[in-house]
């Protein structure tokens, strides 16, 4: 897993059943492009996030392919539609493999 | 010619940089859009793409997509060094078929976005970019 | 081909620096909640200046707005890895920052806003980062930080956070005062190659673009700042090491009594704005 690697998501507490609500999701990662050289002049490999989904109760609700043209620290806002309460689940894919997680539960009220 | 710091530094202000990439078809991008719709026709419309004109800096540029009623999104950058950028597949339970993100923009270019609509057939909407070079330490 | 005439015409507008393109009445509130100081009356030690602005005013709308929410702010999460080191056991005396400072909301308000500050133990000016390497070494035992590197910026972030809208104070006058006009004169001094002071371009020149930047009067009120030119924290040395490195000088380096003096200088400038840090920046 690498170093510093820490997502951070805004999901409010409470939501009217089947209120569709606003989700802001980062997670600090260089998203080494493969682009850049070093100082030798050698190609530092490309190793980014490639893929994020966003689940609720088991359902998906967004699935995202990201390419190095994503900028470091990839931030991906989306809308959920929230039918009962329960709990999102984020998942991260790492090209070296890694998967980084995070939850957020949420209420009807 | 004789110029001083302070004639230099007058010269530049005002005088805005551009990078602008080759304005040529990006033959990658054609492919990747074909491999996308299967060949199907692309129309103009029904997808919304949100980016500045002016991007602040190309190293982090703040894009929105939206297209209603639509299961994917494939956002490709015509004149980076690799055009794609992002594909948002919409579950059943996306709340709207719209997301934001921030990318990176080698130069001044066409962002474009291609939706893939539920009833099967794709929309398309593109925006140009400046992507200008800054001031001190560029 | 004279240049006089063109040198003139630019320096008339030059010299009533106006603020192109910046949208004076923009507000900065952050989460709906924390309202910003982003333009007031100058302090009076800055003697050239009659308004001074925050970096903010002076970014695009969208840059602008990513400073708004705190989690579409990028620098926020460095706050959260700051968090994540106040919390951390670290060197021989087992004690994390925690250990003494309990919780950082509270032993740490205001803290940023009068930094830098005389420290009479020490007999010296002291910046955050001086005095989070001293208590390190001194009373946790453990390495100091880079002065300049990801985690100094992370916990300068964490700390600036709880001091978030109230306003810089610096102290200029008693034990402060000669770093004070050791910063006031590095300020107005001619660096390197192209021979540009601070004041060329912050003082003379903000609100004019050079290139396609928009220059702002070079406060320090919103550190330390994401960039999206490089997306990471930067902290106030790292950034005047690599504008007097553009000038094509030797630039000085951070931590250096030259920039602790710059800083204070600079400081004191902004001394009124609000404490944004981390703020967003090109």
């Amino acid at each position: 897993m690498a170093d510093g690697v820490k997502p951070r998501v805004k999901v409010p507490k409470t939501a009217a059943a089947g209120e569709a609500i606003q989700i802001k999701t980062l997670i600090s990662h260089q998203m080494e492009s493969g682009q850049r050289k070093d100082k030798e002049g050698n190609v530092i490999p490309r190793s980014i996030i490639n893929r994020f989904t966003c689940d609720f109760n088991g359902q998906n609700v967004i699935d995202v392919t990201l390419e190095p043209a994503i900028s470091t620290n990839p931030y991906i806002e989306f809308a959920a539609t929230v039918p009962e309460a329960g709990e999102f689940k984020f998942t991260w894919y790492d090209d070296d493999g890694s998967v980084y997680e995070d939850a957020k539960a949420i209420a009807i009220g | 010619m004789n110029l001083s710091r302070r004639d230099t530094l007058a010269l530049g202000l005002g005088a805005v940089a551009l990078t602008i990439m080759p304005y040529r078809a990006n033959a990658a991008a054609d492919d990747l859009i074909a491999a996308f719709t299967g060949g199907a026709e692309v129309t103009d419309g029904g997808v919304t793409l949100t980016a500045p004109e002016i991007a602040e800096n190309g190293n982090t540029v703040p894009i929105e997509v939206s297209a209603d009623g639509a299961e994917a999104i494939m956002v490709l950058a015509l004149g980076n060094p690799t055009p794609p950028v992002a594909t948002f597949k919409f579950g059943p339970l996306a709340g709207a078929q719209a997301a934001s993100t921030r990318i990176r923009l080698a130069g001044t270019q066409d962002v474009v976005a291609i939706a893939k609509m539920s009833d099967g057939s794709f929309k398309r909407a593109s925006s140009t970019v400046k992507v200008t070079i800054g001031g001190c330490g560029g | 081909m004279t240049l006089k005439p063109i040198t003139a015409a630019i320096a008339v507008l030059a010299g009533t620096s106006t603020l192109a393109f910046a949208d004076e009445s923009a507000k900065l509130v952050v989460n709906g909640e924390i309202e910003m100081v982003t333009q007031t009356e100058a302090p009076e030690h800055a003697e050239n200046l009659s308004e001074i602005y925050s970096g903010w005013v002076f970014r695009t709308d969208e840059t602008q707005a990513l400073q708004m929410d705190d989690f579409d702010n990028p620098g926020m999460v460095f706050v959260d890895l700051g968090m994540d080191q106040w919390n951390a056991v670290e060197g021989s005396e087992g004690k994390s920052c925690a250990s003494c400072h309990e919780d950082v909301e509270t032993s740490m308000k205001g803290v940023r806003a009068v930094y830098p500050k005389w420290n009479e133990t020490a007999g010296e000016v002291r910046t955050l980062a001086h005095q989070i390497n001293d208590c390190r070494e001194n009373q946790m035992g453990a390495d100091k930080w880079k002065y300049d590197g990801g985690d100094m910026a992370n916990m300068e972030a964490l700390i600036s956070v709880q001091s978030r809208g109230m306003p810089v104070n610096v102290a200029i006058d008693g034990p402060v005062q000669a770093a004070w006009e050791a910063g006031k004169e590095m300020y107005y001094t001619r660096f390197g190659q192209l021979e540009l002071s601070c004041a060329n371009c912050h003082e003379e020149n903000y609100g004019n673009m050079i290139r396609a930047d928009h220059l702002s009067q070079g406060q320090i009120n919103g550190f330390p700042v994401y960039r999206l030119k490089n997306a990471k924290l930067n902290t106030s040395h790292a950034r005047f090491k690599g504008c007097i490195r553009d000038t094509r000088a030797e630039t000085f380096k951070p931590g250096s009594p030259e920039f602790v003096a710059l800083e204070l200088y600079v400081a004191s400038r902004g001394n009124g704005l609000s404490v944004e840090g981390p703020s967003v920046r090109n």
